[in-house]
């Protein structure tokens, strides 16, 4: 018979960081090493211990990096609670890679690109950050915007410092809800920071985070010029499947997990507002 | 056309069974059917249709996808697939037989379901055309002609005789395998059965129906109705439509830790139930006005937006005659509807 999508394949956690108080970020390979299947930068994968649940997290490794994936994961509910009690060397099931993905090859390439995200919703944006980074040849100007809640809880801190402020083609923004000992950086949320910024409205924008941050994030960028046609941003809604059959992720006629979870803001403007 | 007499039918049904596992429809209480693994002796009903669909044959209540063993750190699935038997389902009305159709374009389409595909495989479908259709049926609405009911065989009831005529090569296999107990027989009294049948369905009450409101580029303008809350007002959500609806095929993954490894299982969902759609940061469909208006768009709107056209719906009538607050999708079709 032939292999079913519903019947997951193993990975083993060969790495775990801590990356805020509540988000790990885990690394993961096939049993036998390397990766255990191959994404583009945006599809998601349903990782599961058995008897405790299954979930879809975005892949937030670049599908550039050849020896392993990884997943950032905030602990917030009975399966991500078991995850953050792991142990390097567990073995753990994987099924994907599932939904769409940024276009990064098609509609993005050659542009000026803005990213903004809002906490962990850095995670999915930081696979296509990589992704262009890898290929920096490829595209113009890029911009990141980051904000969370506190300096602590800026997720890949160590990897956003390192390796994407010290890089010279790459204007990283980064700023927290409130003053905070320790911080110099800028202070204040997310949507507020990028109209300050006042970006060239010539930018595609790729947008991630709290619900709220995206709505006003958005607001704020039409009121700088920006049309719904430029921004990008993933969605999450439950999902059992992955594979648009299990029927609960759907907005309208889409389904997150196969239509998207990718979608610009003129293809949810045509959608019902039900997520 | 090949048929065998209605006193022979028994006969016929203990020669299939011989060779494949056989389902048919036996009457629980009058007029209360349910299908039932054939045993020798068994009456098939003459209930117009059973009060479950026939879509458990193919996409069962229950259904187990795969085990694992946890031993420390290490995991290993068992992938407990096998090889489903042949098996034969007698007596589907039309309805159930178009909704095989509409499950397949869910469960057939890339990526494959397996577990749906290999009961597909290996069922044969044969049906029985309706003669006496009730108050509740209205699957004409949907281009069903009841008296043609198609399946692998369909099978045609003249007051004396069953006639049989394939529709598929697995169809053709089935008549060949029992034409021993079938002869050459005048079929030329089904013309008027048909003609009969077909003017009570143009009689029944919900015969102009239409679906000409209906259709995916109807979207955003049957979304926001403003008929929706008082639809909606008096569903408490108990998801017996989804449970009896021959199209409903929303499922949920969900794993039992035996006490002896885990089993990971499928079984049905529905998106009347208020966790249906629940996450740790929320739920997309809040109310129950959100998730009956889910119901219904999915079935008129958005399965024919990805489905060429085709509805969600076959008409059988069974949420009609079950729901416990006399909501419907007929209701809802003719509240939405153009006036």
């Amino acid at each position: 018979m032939n292999n079913d999508t519903l019947i997951p394949l193993i990975g083993v956690v060969t790495d775990i960081r801590q990356d805020t108080p509540d988000v790990k970020t885990f690394r993961v390979n096939a049993l036998d090493g390397g990766k255990v299947f191959e994404h583009m930068p945006g599809q998601c994968a349903m990782l599961s211990i058995p008897g405790v649940g299954e979930g879809m997290f975005s892949i937030t490794s670049s599908p550039t990096n050849k020896e392993f994936m990884e997943f950032s994961i905030k602990k917030c509910g009975c399966l991500t609670t078991w995850l953050h009690a792991m142990d390097v060397g567990q073995q753990i099931t994987i099924r994907g890679p599932y939904g769409n993905y940024f276009p990064v090859d098609t509609e993005l390439k050659g542009k000026d690109l803005l990213f903004v995200a809002g906490g962990i919703g850095l995670a999915p944006l930081r696979s296509v950050i990589n992704y262009v980074r890898d290929k920096r040849a490829d595209y113009g100007d890029v911009q990141i915007v980051y904000g969370s809640r506190s300096k602590d809880d800026l997720v890949d801190y160590k990897e956003i410092i390192d390796e994407w402020t010290a890089d010279p083609n790459i204007e990283v923004n980064l700023t927290i809800d409130n003053p905070q000992e320790g911080w110099d950086g800028h202070v204040g949320f997310v949507p507020n920071y990028v109209k300050e910024l006042n970006p060239s409205t010539n930018k595609t924008v790729l947008v991630c985070g709290p619900p709220i941050m995206i709505k006003f994030t958005l607001a704020g960028l039409k009121e700088l010029g920006f049309t719904d046609t430029q921004v990008y941003t993933t969605m999450e809604l439950r999902m059992k499947c992955g594979v648009g059959k299990c029927g609960r992720c759907n907005i309208g006629d889409k389904y997150v997990c196969k239509d998207g979870p990718v979608f610009r803001f003129d293809q949810l403007d045509a959608l019902p507002d039900e997520y | 056309m090949l048929k065998i007499s209605a006193s022979n039918l028994n006969a016929l049904f203990d020669r299939i069974a011989e060779k494949q596992t056989l389902y048919i429809p036996v009457d629980r209480e009058p007029n209360v059917s349910e299908y039932k693994k054939y045993e020798s002796g068994m009456t098939m009903s003459k209930a117009l249709n059973t009060v479950r669909s026939a879509k458990d044959f193919f996409f069962p209540q229950t259904e187990n996808l795969a085990e694992f063993k946890m031993n420390g750190k290490t995991i290993e699935v068992k992938d407990i697939r096998k090889e489903n038997e042949d098996f034969v389902v007698f007596g589907v009305r039309a309805c159930d037989a178009r909704s095989f159709g509409i499950l397949d374009k869910v469960f057939l389409s890339e990526p494959v379901d397996s577990f749906y595909k290999n009961r597909r495989d290996h069922g044969t479908i044969v049906t029985m055309a309706c003669t006496r259709p009730a108050e509740t049926c209205f699957c004409t609405t949907f281009g069903i002609d009841p008296t043609v009911p198609g399946g692998d065989v369909s099978v045609f009831f003249d007051g004396e005789n069953y006639f049989f005529l394939d529709n598929t090569p697995k169809g053709e296999a089935f008549v060949a395998s029992v034409s021993d107990m079938l002869e050459d027989g005048d079929a030329s009294k089904l013309a008027e059965v048909q003609e009969n049948a077909r003017n009570i369905m143009k009689k029944l009450p919900l015969a102009g129906l239409s679906t000409d409101s209906f259709g995916g580029e109807r979207l955003m303008e049957h979304f926001n109705s403003d008929k929706w809350a008082e639809l909606s007002e008096s569903c408490f959500g108990c998801g017996t439509c989804t449970f009896v609806c021959p199209t409903c095929q929303c499922y949920d993954i969900r794993d039992f830790d035996t006490g002896n490894g885990i089993k990971r299982f499928r079984c049905w969902d529905s998106c009347m139930y208020s966790d249906f759609t629940k996450m740790a940061h929320g739920n997309s469909r809040n109310s129950q006005l959100e998730r009956f208006r889910q119901r219904f768009m999915h079935k008129l709107v958005y399965f024919p937006a990805n489905n060429d056209g085709e509805f969600g719906c076959v008409g059988c009538g069974r949420c009609l005659s079950k729901c416990p607050i006399s909501m419907n999708i007929v209701k809802v079709m003719k509240a939405l509807e153009d006036k």
